[in-house]
């Protein structure tokens, strides 16, 4: 089983009933998992915020509830998050979070254990996908217990691995009556000061909880080597090290102190071995224990065995080397892929393109290389409105936000809410695919369907755009290039906000129906390269002929615009 | 003794399917398992890489530079990529297929040529297929990763039912027939 799919398990058989999330890598298939669960409700939320809301919402009045995400999602539900620590809970809750150590798929790196501290919520981090499924079923019970939300740290070894499990029953959870609670479940200052004095309490409880939990091992061996560790590190150190002593954390914060100490003092030399931030290691150092981490260990990226062997005992892998370097093959936009007649336009006007997280940053990327910037999830058309106020109207006329459909629903609206009341000039463009791409087709606000594929009410963005303020809102096809370049330089002149949609499915989607795929005609060909600028991944040009991959081109026609000669069609056409 | 596999290639060329029927069989054999996979960006035309590692007791869910006993790479560019990965007595069974990635398309960069050479050259055992031929035989060149599971097949202990149950259990039904084809034609 995937790591997140054992995630799904443990909440089934810990019998949650409401889980929502907002699609992340590496977290999405959690959700996706506890979606076939017909016990569970389970939503797609528009952001982790609302996501994190709607899990607390559901523990207040008695249910087990929990909410999954990636770290920079635990960013945007910080601010409820970090509250409800405070308040505690009725049902139990419990928040996923996946770090993505090596950024396979993530704007940066951050360690979500920083958060835990920050927070004042306790942390349990799995090292395999058995203890993700047990590793939930504790935290329900431990939440309950001691009044507290609880955080699952997972990362993308953990979360995108498969290993074997132990699946057991759902238990059913009785909900008891709701009892309204002020002093409790109300924030303000004068109850959040009570709350407070609480919440150092619990964690002082736990700590001294975490020194006897079964969570935390030591695994005695030879005494010269002893290591801490938690999480995949300790897969990977129990494989480097077979013969060292172990202390393995499944606990992450707060930390078992006096285990800790009693651990050093029986070894030789102490190793603490954590990918990313030294959290543990700062966490020994203050305890005045002589240990040895980041000194020695990146503190970037992903560990793996060969790399903590030669770190540690400087024992190397012979491996072949290459004498060249290999091309890189970055991800691609598919063939058909809708957005490439928008950033094709973008790049001819000249543009400078505030953009966004989603398939569409792949636009950053050479032929099209139209992005000039992107941080995170709706931050587009803020920064275009910055823009603006920084360097004035002649230069935000050459500016367009992108930004896709459910980014625009996660937490573009209020930038765009910002750029209507604050009199910018703005041009925004969504891009409506009708679906949320990048992380594998999950449905979202504007697609009209559930988690679940149930039909359902469709937000409407010309309505919405309309709605707040905005008076000049254009649909446009953007495979009509012809005709989107018009509306781009019409809506940029503008001296008022716009927004175009750029509204064309996502080829993925399984409607979306092609005419199969074209050929060059040699004959007609003058080598003008004119679709080479698209950046096809079916289109190569080699020996001085340009050619067109049939196995992958789906005849989407794009080329076909951009062909002057008419050299590209269907092979009958030829 | 754990058996390290790399499955490398191209988003899109199926990698994902061929390490679960690998995974599959080592569990028919009573041997733990780890698989380790890259969703999201990665997949969109992009450098794959898939771990399967079997044994007694598996810890590391990937396998590091100069650890895969078997490399199974499904186009030219990722097994030189991938190269390093392989151990000095390990085996690469290369699909023979050439994709370019964009770097190449746009002209910023040249596809090295003969790889297999060159990685014979340097002392390492290659196996070159031509499934994407042998996938076409069997009437579909998605069938390119069942071709090559055939061939890894054929190069471990593991008994050909087993590989056959499993591919029976882990591809849809309406492309069965289809598959277990491409299994034997690269069992050939």
């Amino acid at each position: 089983m995937l790591g997140n799919e054992a995630i799904a398990r443990g909440s089934f058989e810990a019998g949650v009933t409401v889980v929502s999330s907002y699609p992340g890598t590496p977290s999405t298939e959690i959700t996706e998992c506890i979606a076939k669960y017909d016990e569970i409700y389970s939503e797609w939320a528009p952001n982790e915020k609302v996501a994190a809301e709607v899990a607390i919402g559901a523990s207040f009045v008695g249910a087990r509830a929990m909410t999954c995400m990636k770290h920079v999602g635990l960013n945007v539900a910080a601010d409820p998050v970090f509250t409800a620590s405070y308040t505690g809970v009725g049902g139990g809750l419990v928040i996923c979070v996946a770090d993505d150590p090596g950024m396979h798929s993530s704007q940066n790196e951050q360690d979500s254990r920083m958060v835990a501290m920050a927070s004042k919520i306790p942390m349990l981090e799995p090292s395999d996908s058995l203890e993700c499924l047990e590793y939930v079923k504790i935290a329900y019970e431990l939440s309950e217990k001691y009044d507290t939300p609880m955080y699952i740290r997972l990362s993308t070894r953990v979360s995108h691995s498969q290993s074997l499990v132990e699946t057991s029953d759902r238990q059913e959870i009785t909900i008891s009556d709701y009892k309204k609670n002020h002093a409790k479940n109300v924030m303000m200052p004068a109850m959040a000061r009570g709350r407070h004095v609480y919440v150092e309490q619990r964690l002082l409880d736990m700590k001294n909880m975490s020194e006897t939990s079964s969570l935390n091992k030591i695994e005695m061996a030879d005494t010269k080597i002893g290591i801490i560790t938690a999480g995949i590190s300790y897969q990977y150190a129990k494989e480097a090290f077979p013969n060292a002593s172990f202390l393995k954390l499944g606990m992450v914060y707060p930390l078992p102190e006096k285990l800790i100490c009693d651990f050093a003092s029986k070894v030789e030399k102490v190793y603490v071995i954590e990918e990313l931030d030294p959290v543990i290691e700062t966490h020994c150092k203050a305890l005045g224990l002589n240990v040895i981490g980041k000194e020695i260990l990146p503190i970037i990226g992903e560990f793996n065995v060969e790399l903590l062997s030669s770190a540690i005992l400087g024992i190397k892998n012979e491996v072949f080397k290459i004498d060249e370097n290999a091309p890189v093959r970055p991800p691609v936009m598919c063939t058909g892929c809708p957005h490439r007649g928008m950033f094709y336009v973008l790049k001819k006007l000249g543009l400078m393109v505030s953009g966004d997280i989603g398939c569409y940053t792949l636009g950053a990327l050479a032929p099209l290389e139209s992005i000039d910037t992107c941080v995170c999830m709706g931050a587009s058309i803020g920064m275009a409105h910055g823009m603006e106020k920084a360097r004035g109207m002649e230069f935000a006329n050459k500016v367009v936000a992108i930004i896709g459909d459910s980014t625009f629903m996660h937490s573009g609206i209020t930038g765009l809410i910002d750029v209507v009341y604050n009199k910018g000039n703005s041009t925004v463009i969504i891009l409506d695919n009708s679906i949320t791409g990048m992380t594998g087709h999950q449905h979202n606000p504007t697609t009209g369907f559930t988690i679940k594929g149930e039909s359902t009410r469709q937000v409407d963005l010309v309505k919405l755009c309309k709605a707040i303020g905005i008076d000049r809102v254009v649909v446009a096809d953007p495979f009509d290039i012809v005709e989107f370049e018009k509306v781009v330089r019409t809506e940029t002149d503008a001296d008022e906000p716009s927004v175009i949609i750029s509204q064309r499915p996502c080829a993925l989607l399984k409607n979306v129906v092609f005419p199969g795929p074209v050929q060059v005609n040699q004959d007609k060909c003058i080598k003008c390269k004119m679709c080479m600028r698209i950046g096809c991944p079916a289109i190569t040009y080699k020996n001085n002929i340009i050619s067109i991959d049939e196995s992958q081109c789906n005849g989407c026609g794009l080329c076909q615009k951009l062909c002057k000669p008419n050299a590209i069609g269907k092979r009958v056409q030829l | 003794m754990t058996k390290n596999i790399m499955i490398v290639g191209v988003g899109g060329q199926g990698t994902l399917l061929a390490s679960r029927i690998l995974g599959n069989v080592a569990i028919r054999m009573n041997y733990d398992v780890k698989i380790s996979e890259v969703h999201g960006m990665s997949q969109r035309g992009g450098s794959v890489v898939t771990y399967v590692r079997y044994g007694e007791k598996v810890y590391s869910p990937v396998v590091a530079e100069g650890e895969a006993d078997v490399i199974l790479a499904f186009e030219r560019l990722e097994a030189y990529r991938w190269l390093s990965y392989l151990k000095k007595d390990g085996i690469m069974l290369l699909n023979d297929q050439c994709i370019d990635p964009m770097p190449v398309i746009i002209g910023a960069m040249n596809y090295p040529s003969d790889i297999p050479q060159k990685m014979k050259d340097k002392g390492a055992n290659i196996i070159c297929v031509d499934a994407l031929s042998k996938a076409l035989e069997c009437g579909n060149v998605k069938a390119v990763n069942v071709v090559l599971i055939g061939v890894l097949a054929k190069t471990t202990d593991i008994p050909k039912d087993i590989w056959i149950d499993v591919i029976k259990e882990t591809v849809p039904a309406k492309f069965l027939d289809l598959n277990l084809k491409a299994f034997e034609v690269g069992y050939e």
